[in-house]
């Protein structure tokens, strides 16, 4: 479309030919209120208070709504002036005296310089501008809202004052009214869309958390309107780079590599497996991985430590060994909760004025600096208690001013059962293997440890290579450890992959297995029987010939040989029947 | 002197081998009766080497392999699993007690699970006696006139 010259305010500006003039207004930083328009909607021109004084080309004067007034060559445009600023006035008072006296134009009125409609105030809070059935209509694409019967009686309803079967609950109407109007209410016994909003991402498209990589949004299907009904995609026309594709797919890429870097990680234990800690069904007992991320600045509370009531905890207990060296559990030492238990003690000092009790079997302040740390946290005055927290209760009556909750240890350094008023219990849960650690080291052919962790190939000359040539371990999954060691050890594993990929050739093994041509009778048995496909037939010479860069010496075809003709060198009969002569003798 | 059982032991480098190794490390105590030897998969382990180490004076072969599905060569276990019910046949067609042969599952990281049929096994054989061999002769040129009677 072509680019005509327009005036606004005295100002000369160019603007798109049959566009509205309210974008090409609001674009030059005009204030001008509106309650009916939505950018992304048809405008509707309902509210009437974004109307403006114009001179068209024919230079003929009169005052237009300029949210749905087509930009033409020449148009003169005044935004404040005494004739807008009347017709706004009763604009708006005409809609107050509809309306009960809600914020949004009380706050219209303050800056229009009206306190009360001259007829006084109505009771309603829709002004009827449709702005919610528009939405649902064009950009939901629901269809659940329209507008009922006629003049002075005319309200927005769904189909037959009815529950709405098209309607998707996506709450776009509520959030778009301007009146707030339309509430969500509890439906069914269902909990209010409302929170399930909440309690979901705040919006359909976001960055999942600040240091996500990589860091770019994400469109949760599930809550976009757009893969519900097909409609909205308000996103994309925001983009200016085009950046959105509502039908990009998750995929399946086969690359061919020829080293693989294990790092899977641990998974958290479930506290609520461990019923008398109560996690799950007593208020404020969390475990220390939610701890960080309401400690942290991008979380949930911005970094502010509270309780579930927002209140600040006047003491916190810090529970140790959570489902680690517990038999009925993991015998295993996390190796990695004392230190950030007494790091969330300095921390729960320095934010809050909080009482903070570390309980704990053995206090493991096993590296560089950490004995140094432990002894600055006892000198800011945390309560160290030797004994395992063994119970969390809420307190009874007479007790609840001290703390809402009670932890129940023993003192085994005083010899006495103790019990605790806290108002905050965060549990330091056992690091576990992931529940299917073993279909994966299947996968890789690393074999997996009694506690779940992947077997490293030799504990002190093998620590990050594994049973199979080019799989390495790096971090958690081959055994709890903490940041520098998991940085150590991932970077020797890099170290070790790298070093096989420089070399560009593979060593094999010396042991392999050789066939007698002159003693195979080419019954092909050992062809089916090597997992790796290393035995083909040579039809000319009517033999079995072993490919050795696919042999991994396995010895299974030497002892399936019917005619004796296979070798498994470093393993050949003679040197087994010399050994069991040997032991035997 | 109460009777020692000999026994031969072949155990399978990546499972049972590091299993004995793990509960070496972990100060178990194992019956000295097993004398291991080492092959790189319990499917190496010939029918003939289990002969072999029963007429050379072993009272009992114990094969350890590892889990169904755990084989680090894929399928050697299986193999192994198809060989031993045919050799423990053959041994007891020549007389031998068959629950003097047996094969059993042993991952890297049962140490205990090691112990466990070590030590069982040790005294199954224990209560089975000493291996003793029946003599018997083979009069080969007999054999071979009576197959060619036939």
């Amino acid at each position: 479309m072509a680019t005509v010259k327009i005036r606004i305010d005295g100002q000369q500006v160019e603007a798109e030919e049959g566009s509205f003039l309210l974008p090409a207004i609001q674009e030059m930083g005009v204030e001008i209120p509106t309650l009916c328009y939505y950018k992304y909607a048809t405008p509707y021109a309902a509210c009437r208070m974004c109307v403006v004084e114009i001179w068209d080309k024919r230079k003929k004067n009169k005052v237009v709504t300029a949210c749905n007034y087509p930009i033409a060559e020449g148009l003169e445009v005044l935004t404040h002036s005494p004739r807008v600023v009347a017709a706004r006035r009763t604009n708006l008072e005409m809609l107050m005296s509809r309306c009960a006296p809600m914020p949004v134009l009380q706050e219209m009125g303050k800056k229009l310089g009206i306190e009360e409609p001259r007829w006084g105030w109505g009771t309603d809070t829709c002004i009827l501008c449709g702005l919610c059935v528009r939405v649902c209509d064009e950009i939901v694409g629901a269809r659940a809202l329209g507008f009922a019967s006629r003049g002075a009686d005319r309200y927005v309803t769904t189909a037959f004052d009815g529950e709405a079967d098209s309607c998707i609950l996506c709450g776009a109407c509520a959030s778009i009214c301007p009146t707030e109007h339309i509430q969500l209410e509890e439906a069914d016994g269902r909990k209010i869309i409302h929170d399930e909003v909440t309690l979901g991402p705040n919006s359909a498209i976001s960055v999942p958390f600040r240091q996500a990589v990589p860091n770019v949004p994400r469109i949760d299907p599930e809550y976009c309107i757009h893969f519900r009904t097909g409609g909205c995609t308000v996103c994309s026309q925001v983009c200016p780079k085009d950046c959105i594709h509502y039908d990009e797919q998750e995929k399946t890429e086969e690359i061919e590599v020829g080293t693989i870097v294990l790092a899977t990680g641990f998974q958290d234990l479930d506290p609520e497996i461990l019923k008398p800690y109560g996690y799950g069904k007593i208020p404020n007992v969390i475990t220390a991985m939610e701890f960080e991320r309401m400690n942290n600045a991008a979380g949930s509370t911005g970094g502010k430590i509270q309780l579930q009531n927002g209140a600040e905890p006047r003491s916190i207990a810090i529970l140790h060994c959570i489902g680690s060296r517990d038999e009925r559990h993991h015998p295993y030492c996390s190796r990695v909760c004392c230190m950030y238990g007494l790091k969330f003690a300095h921390l729960v000092k320095e934010k809050t004025e909080a009482e903070v009790y570390q309980l704990y079997i053995d206090l493991r302040a096993f590296g560089k600096g950490y004995e140094e740390f432990y002894q600055r946290i006892l000198s800011e005055g945390v309560n160290v208690i030797r004994g395992k927290g063994t119970e969390v209760v809420r307190a009874g009556r007479g007790r609840a001013e001290e703390g809402d909750l009670l932890v129940r240890c023993e003192d085994t350094l005083a010899g006495v059962f103790r019990e605790i008023p806290v108002d905050m219990v965060i549990l330091c849960t056992a690091l576990e293997a992931h529940s299917d650690a073993k279909e994966t080291g299947r996968k890789f052919g690393v074999s997996i440890g009694a506690d779940g962790w992947f077997i490293e190939r030799h504990p002190k000359l093998g620590p990050v290579s594994t049973a199979t040539d080019g799989v390495f371990l790096a971090g958690v999954c081959q055994g709890p450890k903490d940041i520098p060691d998991t940085v150590a050890q991932g970077g020797a594993a890099a170290a070790e992959a790298m070093s096989l990929m420089i070399r560009g050739e593979v060593e094999m093994d010396a042991a392999c297995a050789v066939i007698d041509e002159e003693k195979c009778c080419g019954c092909r048995l050992c062809n089916d029987l090597c997992a790796y496909s290393a035995i083909t037939f040579d039809e000319e010479k009517e033999v079995s010939v072993v490919n050795e860069a696919l042999c991994k010496a396995c010895g299974t075809c030497v002892a399936g040989c019917p005619s004796g003709s296979i070798k498994g060198l470093h393993f050949t009969d003679p040197q087994i029947y010399a050994e069991i002569e040997g032991i035997l003798s | 002197m109460s009777f020692e059982p000999k026994l031969v032991g072949f155990l399978c480098n990546w499972c049972s081998y590091t299993g004995a190794d793990l509960a070496g490390t972990s100060r178990l105590k194992i019956p000295p009766n097993l004398r291991a030897i080492r092959v790189m998969c319990s499917g190496r382990v010939d029918p003939s080497f289990i002969l072999t180490a029963l007429s050379k004076g072993a009272d009992g072969v114990l094969v350890l392999g590892c889990h169904p599905g755990d084989c680090h060569y894929s399928e050697g276990n299986y193999n192994c699993q198809r060989r031993l019910p045919i050799t423990k046949s053959l041994v007891e067609q020549m007389g031998i007690d068959p629950r003097r042969v047996r094969l059993e599952w042993v991952s890297a990281s049962e140490a205990s699970l090691f112990q466990e049929v070590v030590s069982e096994f040790t005294e199954q054989i224990r209560s089975l006696g000493p291996l003793e061999l029946k003599e018997f002769d083979f009069d080969r040129a007999a054999a071979d006139a009576q197959l060619v009677h036939e």
